[in-house]
């Protein structure tokens, strides 16, 4: 089974400060890691890092797959209902709409919907996109705890399909996860 | 609102420079472009930042967008938004400055070849100021002095016509064309963080 992800060395400088160096981080298929830390110790950094959307001050990084991010940022058409705003994105995106909860609103314009319906929105997008790496920074984030069990489920699902996951939480994530501590 | 911004310019030219027919005739091709580039301008902090903002960017080049397709895309869209508009309003604006058919016909042939490269422009400067500061008035400062080429010979053909002219109104325009999605491309990438 070949890694899907593998950081050699890696180090993250933002604005001038070097967060951190030195890291090494293989993912296997079925793993995942839950990132932790103080605030600003580069967590969300380091996600960006694996997503290729910073490049490291040094190290190496192989991913083999397509990866999926959910973050801090919407990126759907406020203007276009939410059914058809996350298929801009995936095709086939009902079966995560259901797995997240948001089956009965498809047809209501992604303006409208709340802050923990927009954050379920994000995580079914990354449900949608079947790629086998899922980076999740903050997922729990304002999930109430019908969203937190459908998370949980999701991840479950996605790894026995053989998936992995970073996700990077102050909030603790169960069992079965791969520590990593930043910031120490 | 770019046309409606064009008529006001190409009307507010003859209150500026007085009634003198010969003389409207002669400045109109190029008040006419004046008019052009700023409703050009209008838009242009809608182009790149609210997707930058809203992460759509990040979440295009995770489904394997590069960034030089997302430039040609927008520049399209662009286009599609003021170019075809702009050249219907070319026949009021002719109208308000006492242009007649054949002045028209040469800012219709300018304003058709060089309002590609005006939406090519526009975007990469949008790119290039996305995500800044006052990136309203930097992307002023910076449009209006890299469109003056395209201005020179878009008023020239527009004005005197010729082959001249247009040849180099094209070449400015394709040239416009070919390299702006790489610029804006690599802007994008700069305006990661």
């Amino acid at each position: 089974m070949s890694a899907l992800l593998r950081l050699s060395g890696v180090a993250c400088a933002r604005g001038g400060r070097l967060l951190f160096k030195g890291l090494d981080l293989e993912l296997g298929p079925g793993e995942a890691v839950h990132l932790t830390g103080p605030n600003a110790c580069g967590k969300s950094s380091l996600i960006r890092l694996v997503a290729g959307l910073l490049r490291p001050a040094a190290g190496h990084i192989e991913r083999s797959e397509r990866l999926a991010l959910a973050d801090e940022d919407l990126a759907l058409d406020r203007e276009l209902p939410l059914g058809r705003a996350l298929r801009f994105w995936n095709a086939d995106s009902n079966g995560a709409m259901a797995a997240m909860g948001l089956a009965g609103l498809a047809e209501v314009p992604v303006r409208l919907l709340s802050a923990g319906q927009a954050r379920r929105a994000r995580l079914a997008r990354v449900i949608a996109s079947a790629s086998p790496l899922w980076l999740l920074d903050e997922p729990l984030n304002g999930l109430d705890a019908d969203g937190a069990e459908r998370l949980e489920q999701a991840i479950i699902g996605h790894r026995q399909a053989g998936g992995a996951l970073i996700a990077a939480s102050h909030q603790p994530l169960g069992k079965g996860w791969r520590q990593l501590e930043l910031g120490r | 609102m770019p046309v409606a911004f064009f008529l006001l310019v190409a009307a507010l030219v003859p209150f500026a420079v007085g009634p003198d027919a010969r003389l409207l005739e002669r400045i109109g091709g190029g008040a006419l472009w004046i008019a052009a580039l700023t409703a050009a301008l209008l838009p242009i902090e809608r182009l790149v930042e609210p997707d930058r903002a809203d992460g759509v960017l990040d979440q295009l080049r995770l489904h394997g967008v590069a960034e030089e397709s997302i430039g040609a895309a927008k520049i399209a869209g662009h286009w599609l938004s003021f170019g075809p508009l702009l050249v219907l309003a070319a026949f009021p604006g002719a109208a308000l400055l006492g242009l007649g058919p054949e002045p028209l016909k040469r800012v219709l042939v300018s304003l058709l070849v060089g309002t590609p490269g005006l939406a090519a422009l526009s975007v990469a400067v949008a790119a290039l100021t996305a995500g800044l500061p006052r990136a309203g008035s930097l992307a002023g400062l910076l449009l209006l002095p890299l469109a003056v080429p395209l201005l020179i010979f878009g008023a020239a053909v527009s004005g005197t016509g010729g082959e001249g002219p247009l040849a180099l109104e094209a070449a400015v325009s394709i040239t416009l064309l070919a390299a702006s999605p790489f610029v804006a491309a690599a802007a994008m990438r700069a305006a990661r963080t």
